[in-house]
């Protein structure tokens, strides 16, 4: 028989299992590290006081603003546009037809072949980062919006329709709200996008951000602890930011949309 | 046999205002170049709180009938006239209920419910809701969300936000097929007991004989693509029936005679 006690011990054991992975992780870092004469990577412990130093300095709260800021606005300006015409686009479907080859064809540039005309047209700084963002987000955010569109049921819309909703009504209570869970998958993929477009704008059109301290502490004296430990602020920031959007999926308007596990 | 009546006739009899009629309607899907008849030349009239079951084999085109009388898709020829009025869309005064699926995921059961009530004050609108939330037996579900709801459930929201507005038609397409057989039977109930208090004028697609024969005042027998109507069966019998009793099981027999369907299984 297995005692309530043993079971909540099983089960705290299985929530800290992704705790211990990186434990073990950090753990065989360290060791392969040690036993290296000539390492190929700064060791956990030198990554760790890497990151003391940044926050002690007060770059590590700066350049995570300069990062956060530009993302958001790139991709806030990029979601407030793209969204509405996506919608309309998905609407009125022979707009689509019109459109689509035009979209497909910049969809495979990679937004960072961008990065000399952003320069050109903004010169080196914020406003070039956050067109960057921008076009790396606008068309992922159209073409989720145009699917959602495409994947309402007709009989919501004939319901709406039925009950006689004019067509600024049928938008706001029919239209809406069904693309909603699609939506927000798309924004979430998109974020992720905007938080790898960043760090590589930031390499090459601005000095400041967590791009800019990656380069900046090779250049400057091959400081490899700022490097790994710009890439671990990276890491954590990004998964903040999808558990963010996640968060949303579980607003009960939005959840009917994702299957239960 | 006495209870299959000519179309011409079949209104005549009943002393009922018309309240819907269909003139000569025909419909032709075009896709790919291939163009395929649906509907040849329907003819119907609908007198008012009547409830008439279009009853016809899958895929014959008595959805798309219902659906033309609805609005939501105009014929290649013929019209229908509601009330005399020349139907050009959707209507709010005629509610479509779709099966289950066309409750709103995104509401509450009280959300779905009052759906259709923007117009209407907000205490209005709580008292509307409450009511039928009553009437379709939905009392403790309220602030549900459509997907912790059963299919017989969901149904009763859909029939619920229906009669909210209060329409004076219903259009119910196959609205129980989804269910199970025992919540089917109670839905029909239900249903019966609601058009008996509130005299909707109602237009019910079936492929369901027994269905079509426990509901209705009249049975428009279809025939497969493209649709004709076949025959019209009165079924003149008080409700409740008594699905046992000679009268019942001869109309039924007379149908499943019409269609050409045998007996024994």
């Amino acid at each position: 028989m297995r005692s309530p006690a043993h079971v909540r011990f099983v089960t705290a054991l299985t929530q800290l299992r992704p705790a211990a992975f990186v434990a073990v992780l950090l753990v065989a870092w360290h060791v392969a590290i040690k036993f290296q004469s000539n390492p190929l990577l700064p060791g956990p412990l030198a990554v760790a006081s890497g990151l003391l130093e940044l926050a002690t300095r007060g770059l590590m709260l700066k350049y995570v603003v300069a990062s956060l800021f530009r993302v958001t606005w790139g991709f806030a300006g990029a979601a407030l546009l793209a969204i509405p015409i996506g919608l309309a686009i998905g609407w009125y479907r022979r707009v689509e037809l019109a459109i689509n080859p035009f979209i497909q064809i910049l969809r495979p540039i990679s937004p960072l072949a961008w990065i000399p005309i952003a320069i050109l047209w903004f010169g080196v700084g914020d406003v070039a980062a956050i067109f960057l963002i921008f076009l790396a987000s606008f068309l992922p955010l159209t073409v989720t919006a145009i699917n959602a569109v495409e994947s309402i049921p007709e009989v919501y819309v004939n319901a709406g329709r039925n009950f006689g909703l004019r067509h600024s009504q049928l938008v706001y209570r029919v239209l809406y709200p069904a693309v909603m869970p699609h939506l927000i998958i798309g924004l979430r993929i998109t974020l992720g996008i905007a938080w790898l477009v960043v760090v590589a704008a930031e390499m090459i059109a601005v000095n400041s951000g967590l791009g800019f301290l990656i380069v900046d502490a090779r250049n400057a004296g091959n400081r490899y602890d700022l490097v790994v430990a710009g890439m671990v602020m990276i890491g954590v920031i990004g998964l903040l930011l999808d558990i963010g959007i996640r968060s949303l999926e579980r607003i009960p308007s939005i959840s009917w949309g994702y299957s239960d596990d | 046999m006495t209870s299959v009546t000519a179309p011409a006739s079949a209104l005549a009899t009943r002393a009922l205002k018309t309240k819907l009629r269909a003139d000569g309607i025909k419909m032709v899907f075009e896709r790919d170049g291939v163009s395929t008849d649906v509907l040849d030349d329907i003819s119907l009239e609908v007198g008012d709180g009547e409830f008439v079951c279009l009853l016809g084999p899958s895929g014959c085109g008595k959805s798309t009938m219902l659906n033309v009388i609805a609005g939501f898709i105009s014929p290649t020829k013929g019209q229908v006239r509601i009330d005399g009025e020349r139907v050009t869309g959707p209507d709010r005064r005629r509610v479509f209920v779709f099966q289950e699926r066309g409750v709103f995921p995104w509401l509450t059961v009280e959300g779905n419910i009052g759906f259709g009530l923007f117009d209407l004050s907000e205490a209005e609108r709580r008292q509307r809701i409450a009511h039928y939330v009553e009437l379709v037996g939905l009392q403790g579900f309220e602030q549900a969300y459509p997907r912790e709801l059963s299919g017989g459930m969901k149904q009763r929201v859909e029939v619920a936000r229906a009669l909210a507005v209060n329409p004076d038609m219903l259009f119910l397409d196959e609205p129980f097929g989804a269910l199970d057989s025992i919540t089917r039977l109670i839905m029909r109930g239900e249903l019966l007991r609601i058009w008996e208090a509130e005299r909707k004028t109602i237009v019910f697609v079936t492929h369901d004989i027994d269905e079509a024969v426990q509901l209705s005042d009249r049975v428009i027998v279809m025939t497969a693509r493209p649709a004709k109507i076949q025959r019209i069966v009165d079924i003149d019998i008080p409700h409740p029936r008594d699905i046992s009793s000679p009268k019942y099981l001869s109309l039924r027999d007379g149908i499943f005679d019409a269609i050409g369907l045998a007996h024994k299984v």
